[in-house]
């Protein structure tokens, strides 16, 4: 169901986005106005800097730290208001200081070609120390209650991720990973709120689209791949490398198949959670777009009950997508720790 | 910055950011949640395992219980039968007795009567016989005076003879 809702939505915004930049390309040039094909991916996409909205020509932002480093200059501190027009706040190589730009793609550059690393804290690393600033306020704050009651029945924010611990600890991890699962529960449960509450409060006006961001995915996919084949027993590698119960003639072609295996499985943790949350933002601000595209009351009321519509299955998506991606964590992991028997089939 | 390609600084910041918050939560907040999760679950399945064990106790001591009350129902029926029995025995003796002491009584005052009757009868004969001397004497007296009468007697005699 929430498959084909997802399945849906990705389908949907791949043609309003088609639609409204076309339809936007024409307006630009006879009016002049804003591409909402960018407005779009702006919210999507990282930045320098993290801005809020607009009120008249003022640009209501937050000028983040830019960190660079290059090999011959060593680690260097900017503010992004450094590298932008104080008007417009557009980025661009015109605005270059101290022999380095931001380009309008948001990259940065030396002016002179050579090689420079960006370390900047941009909008999703403010993001990400966000989410993890109320991650550790819940659970810290539950936890004090752990330390000073003891074990007794769970009162305040503890009765509240209570639940949802037992059922990452009881229904993902144990279920998934079998009788070694106790090892993985805190990565597991770590990884489940960061997924979920990141995408909670991606959903916020004016929020980074972090779990959205292909870099965060892959960094959780990374994770996860380290861990499973960290924890590979003899039984997951000898699946792999000289897989039982299959003809010596074949056996090169399930290797390779099975090597593939190994980074598929991250590979698509990766793209599911960035696709599902991506997706999900384009189609919201292609429905607020279309209200600045007919600049009709009718289109207001239609794309503001879709855009609610919609951010409740997001709602949905986010809890469903943190749990889908925890649970394939623990059933790799729970693939690579299981000890087979001898007679398995495959 | 690209939507598909991932940006190094992101990844770095986000290893990093990652990596700490693990670090943080499992020291601060999943150790003791896990370790308070895992007390609890073995008191609570302790305390239903107490309970089950008083249950299994008290079902014990029920079926005794009832075992007891069955057995004292079963003697209970048993004296009460055994009463039963001796009461309708005992009316059954005392009807028999008190049949034969009729009986005997009866035939006690049949033979009382035949007695008294009997002498009954002895005392009205011997009255007759008294009687009948005394009458037979008054008449002899009055009537031997004259000759005459006794013919006739004598005569009345031997009619009555031959017509007896």
């Amino acid at each position: 169901m929430t498959r084909k809702i997802l399945a849906l939505s990705v389908l949907f915004s791949v043609m309003l986005l088609s639609f409204t930049s076309a339809t936007f390309a024409a307006g630009s040039e006879t009016e002049g106005g804003e591409d909402p094909t960018g407005f779009i991916m702006h919210h999507i996409k990282d930045s320098h800097e993290w801005h809020f909205f607009n009120v008249g020509h003022t640009h209501v932002t937050l000028p983040l730290p830019v960190i660079t480093y290059a090999p011959d200059r060593g680690l260097e501190f900017y503010s992004s208001k450094d590298f932008q027009n104080p008007e417009t706040h557009k980025f661009g190589k015109e605005y270059a200081h101290n022999g380095i730009y931001i380009d309008d793609h948001d990259h940065l550059g030396r002016v002179d070609g050579a090689a420079i690393y960006d370390f900047s804290l941009t909008k999703n690393v403010a993001m990400m120390i966000f989410v993890i600033a109320v991650i550790l306020y819940i659970f810290l704050s539950a936890a004090s209650h752990y330390k000073k009651h003891g074990a007794v029945a769970p009162r305040g924010i503890a009765s509240w991720v209570e639940p949802i611990i037992i059922f990452v600890r009881d229904e993902i991890a144990e279920k998934s990973i079998g009788p070694k699962y106790k090892k993985f529960v805190p990565y597991l449960l770590t990884l489940f709120f960061f997924v979920w509450i990141g995408n909670l409060l991606g959903l916020l006006p004016g929020a980074a689209n972090l779990t959205g961001n292909i870099a965060v995915t892959f960094t959780l996919a990374i994770l996860t791949f380290i861990i499973t084949n960290v924890n590979g027993n003899k039984d997951y590698w000898k699946h792999v490398f000289a897989t039982p119960g299959v003809p010596v003639a074949l056996l090169p072609i399930i290797v390779v198949v099975e090597f593939i295996g190994l980074f598929t499985k991250p590979f698509a943790l990766m793209v599911r959670l960035f696709v599902a949350i991506t997706a999900g933002h384009i189609v919201i601000l292609s429905f607020i777009a279309l209200v600045f595209i007919f600049e009709s009351y009718t289109i207001g009321v239609v794309s503001t009950l879709m855009v609610t519509f919609i951010n409740m299955i997001e709602l949905l998506v986010a809890t469903i997508q943190a749990y889908v991606f925890t649970l394939f964590t623990a059933m790799y992991i729970g693939g690579a720790v299981a000890e087979h028997a001898h007679d398995d089939h495959h | 910055m690209d939507l598909i390609v991932p940006s190094s600084g992101l990844i770095f910041w986000q290893l990093i950011g990652f990596l700490a918050l693990f670090y943080v939560l499992l020291k601060f907040a999943w150790k003791p949640m896990l370790a308070a999760l895992e007390e609890r679950d073995g008191s609570i399945e302790s305390a239903l395992k107490a309970a089950e064990q008083a249950r299994n106790e008290m079902a014990n001591l029920k079926a005794e219980n009832e075992k007891l009350l069955a057995e004292a129902r079963v003697e209970r029926d048993m004296i009460l039968t055994k009463a039963q029995e001796a009461s309708k025995r005992m009316i059954e003796e005392a009807k028999e007795e008190s049949i034969k002491q009729g009986a005997l009584m009866i035939e006690n005052a049949k033979a009382v009567i035949e007695t008294e009757k009997k002498a009954a009868l002895t005392e009205v004969k011997n009255q007759v016989a008294i009687l009948t001397l005394e009458v037979t004497e008054k008449l002899l007296r009055k009537n031997l005076s004259d000759q005459a009468s006794q013919k006739e007697l004598v005569d009345e005699f031997v009619k009555d003879l031959k017509l007896n």
